[in-house]
């Protein structure tokens, strides 16, 4: 009855959310009461008895009658006006302050970046700082790198790949292996895991050439299935399920990071921690995921990248305009494949292990759903996306204080794929293109506009 | 005929015994005609009759089943079209061409548009991608060349305000602009246009006109065009091919072919004495015979 004389108040509609409300707290008693309420079970003689319940039953329907309450009230309208505000065309002031803000956004993030670890170091302390800039930081910025590898493929191409993780497991494989077999450093190495990577994407890129979407899809699947299985169970090559353990780490200038005197810590003078390795790694994932994003920005300017994104829209133009999109669909792949090769190898340097278990088809998809959230084709939204998705994750592992509301019994991991799940489902209600869905043109004649994600063709594959 | 037509004394594009078969059906059969070096050459004809598959033939997106294409180019290059896929067709023997249903990038600038048509010679000048992606060799100037071109024919069909606009914004006798613009960016020797003036009005259409003769006159480039459009036709063709069933069935001037009585009946339909006309021939040839 509180909830009617809140209805005279103004703004939402409090009345009819009420009505609404008790309406499906109805359809809730009715439901549950029976359901839960009333619980069937064996008593001490074996016989079969009743218990009421009916407390369970009626904390369900309070809590649907306050969730629809709340719905009617504040979400649906909230949503609805939405519609109808982005119904409406953005005038050139609003578009050109949109743009003003994503860049100001990614010049304040990338300073933000550089000082990450000394933020952390300073805020933590040397030791402590190892969780934010090795589970934070260095997680994060792998998956951002593969984002951004995989949104040439996806967000430029228009070609859907579900099995990106492979040519991370080729480049993850191939330092791993070469480094120990031929004890070749990091440095050799970093290039050469991109260049096998990229080979692997060509050999992909061929027979997939002639499929399109669903079935191109279906494809790359399975291709990443079949990379994975054998790295299972050729177990001469790459050591089965065991996987490769003890992967020489990377050096700086030849400096090891270790207890060594020429270690990086006595030659400092620093006492001795493993944070400073990391810290290391951390500019090392950095500096190759800025090197992708520019890669990236560089070759959207060449004719090579607008003819990736001709690709997406439309192919026969393309061909009608002397285009061989062939060619351009391998060098989408195997230039996609490189840079999830370069993350590979700075993975098992920084793992010191890999094995199967790390390439299985939900990182692909994970990735996949990075560059979807992000928007396709956006570098800015496919970094917010990851930022979300594995710190939203690692965050998770952070709510173990939540066991004095739930009880000892409750671990917030297990909730991580339910909770990731309903923010991606709403994100893609709210947002349908992703957080960043406008398109920055390539080229300007008179003035930059951001183009409208209705405009832009998502491909076929 | 004449012998002084253009079409049979120095032709860009000739095409013999063109036949394409989709399972059984016959969709070209046993075309051959001629287009001639500058001129407007229209494919006419009812819908369904086949035009749209000869023009797919010409720009290799289909494989015709039997025939010949041969295109001759100014500068004296040879090609035989049915032998090379599409893009050859369009980057090497410089075949340009447009869509019946507008197919424009239309998440991309008009001015981005028109930068994709140039795809080829830019490719080169960025060192295929390698030099580009390191900033070395000259594709900084060859992209301004590129731009200046791309300027150029907005100018000519009247988009230079809409450049930095998606195409998919721009309405649709602009698109139908764009699309040539996009095309002839190619520096193409031969334009086949498919059904330029669909869904124009007179205005954009006698516009249409102005601009299809300007190409002509200024850049050199022979016109293939498919028409609905009658009055388009018989304003700036020189020579006109109607097409029935897949088989040709008339070949001129456009003066020629509108008296031609096949073209009549097939195309503009048969007046009403005239069938009568015709059923009397028939009543007395199947009397003739009985």
């Amino acid at each position: 009855m509180a909830e009617s004389s809140k209805a005279a108040a103004a703004g939402p509609d409090f009345g009819k959310a009420a009505k609404d409300a008790l309406l499906s707290g109805i359809i809730a008693f009715a439901l549950f009461g029976p359901l839960v309420g009333l619980r069937t079970a064996q008593n001490m003689n074996n016989e079969l008895v009743v218990l009421n319940e009916l407390g369970k039953a009626l904390l369900i329907t309070a809590i649907v009658v306050a969730g629809r309450f709340l719905l009617s009230a504040f979400v649906f309208p909230a949503i609805a006006s939405r519609g109808k505000k982005s119904k409406a065309i953005l005038t050139p002031e609003e578009v050109a302050a949109a743009s003003a803000r994503t860049r100001n956004v990614s010049r304040g993030a990338l300073l933000f970046l550089l000082v990450y670890p000394f933020l952390m170091v300073l805020i933590f302390g040397v030791q402590g700082s190892i969780k934010w800039v090795d589970n934070f930081g260095i997680q994060i910025l792998i998956y951002v790198m593969l984002g951004w590898g995989l949104n040439i493929v996806i967000g430029l191409a228009g070609l859907l790949d579900l099995g990106y993780v492979a040519f991370y497991a080729v480049g993850a494989y191939s330092y791993a292996l070469l480094a120990i077999n031929f004890d070749l450093s990091f440095w050799i190495l970093l290039p050469l895991s991109g260049i096998l990577a990229a080979f692997w994407g060509m050999i992909l890129g061929f027979p997939v050439l002639r499929l399109r979407g669903d079935y191109l899809a279906i494809v790359t699947l399975a291709f990443g299935e079949i990379i994975r299985l054998v790295l299972i169970n050729w177990k001469d090559f790459s050591g089965g399920s065991a996987g490769i353990s003890s992967i020489p780490k990377v050096t700086l200038f030849g400096i090891k990071f270790d207890a060594s005197p020429e270690g990086f810590a006595k030659m400092f003078d620093l006492p001795m921690s493993s944070a400073y390795y990391k810290i290391f790694l951390y500019y090392l994932i950095l500096a190759l995921a800025l090197l992708t994003a520019y890669v990236t920005l560089r070759l959207r300017r060449l004719p090579i990248g607008r003819a990736w994104e001709a690709l997406r829209e439309d192919e026969v133009a393309c061909r009608s305009l002397g285009i061989n999109t062939t060619n351009t669909k391998l060098t989408a792949f195997a230039i996609g494949a490189m840079f999830a090769g370069f993350a590979g190898s700075f993975f098992a340097a920084r793992q010191g292990f890999v094995s199967p278990e790390s390439f299985v088809f939900m990182e692909s998809a994970v990735i996949v759903a990075i560059v979807v959230l992000g928007g396709m084709g956006s570098m800015v939204g496919v970094a917010i996306a990851a930022v979300v998705m594995i710190g939203g994750t690692e965050l998770l592992r952070e709510l173990s204080f939540l066991k004095v509301v739930f009880g000892n019994d409750f671990n917030p991991d297990q909730f991580r794929m339910l909770i990731f799940g309903l923010a991606m489902v709403a994100t893609m209600i709210v947002r349908p293109r992703g957080f960043v869905s406008a398109r920055q043109p390539t080229a300007v004649l008179f003035e930059r506009k951001a183009i409208s994600g209705d405009l832009v063709k998502e491909g076929h594959g | 005929m004449s012998t002084q037509n253009r079409w049979e004394n120095d032709p860009i594009l000739e095409v013999q015994h063109l036949t394409m078969r989709f399972g059984g059906l016959v969709a070209v059969n046993d075309l051959t005609f001629r287009a001639g070096r500058g001129d407007v050459t229209a494919l006419i004809g009812p819908n369904g009759a086949g035009k749209t598959t000869v023009f797919n033939c010409i720009t290799g997106f289909y494989k015709p089943t039997t025939g010949m294409l041969q295109l001759k180019h100014r500068a004296g290059g040879e090609w035989l079209l049915e032998r090379m896929p599409d893009f050859k067709i369009a980057q090497k023997a410089r075949v340009a061409r447009t869509f019946q249903n507008i197919r424009l990038f239309s998440g991309m600038t008009v001015l981005e548009n028109l930068l994709v048509a140039q795809h080829n010679p830019l490719m080169i000048a960025s060192g295929m991608t390698f030099l580009g992606v390191l900033g070395i060799g000259g594709y900084r100037a060859k992209e301004k060349e590129a731009i200046e071109r791309a300027k150029y024919w907005l100018d000519k069909t009247r988009l230079m305000e809409r450049a930095d606009d998606p195409a998919g914004d721009l309405p649709y006798g602009a698109q139908r602009r764009l699309e040539i613009a996009r095309a002839m960016c190619t520096e193409p020797e031969l334009l086949c246009l498919d059904e330029p003036a669909a869904g124009l009005n007179p205005r954009e259409s006698a516009e249409l006109n102005q601009l299809l003769l300007g190409i002509r006159e200024t850049e050199g480039t022979s016109l293939l065009l498919i028409e609905h459009d009658m009055s388009v036709v018989m304003e700036i063709s020189d020579h006109v091919v109607v097409l029935e069933y897949g088989t040709k069935i008339s070949d001129g001037t456009p003066a020629e072919v509108k008296s031609d009585p096949k073209v009549i009946a097939a195309y503009l339909g048969v007046d009403d004495e005239e069938v009568e006309t015709v059923e009397h021939q028939l009543d007395v040839l199947t009397g003739e015979a009985n």
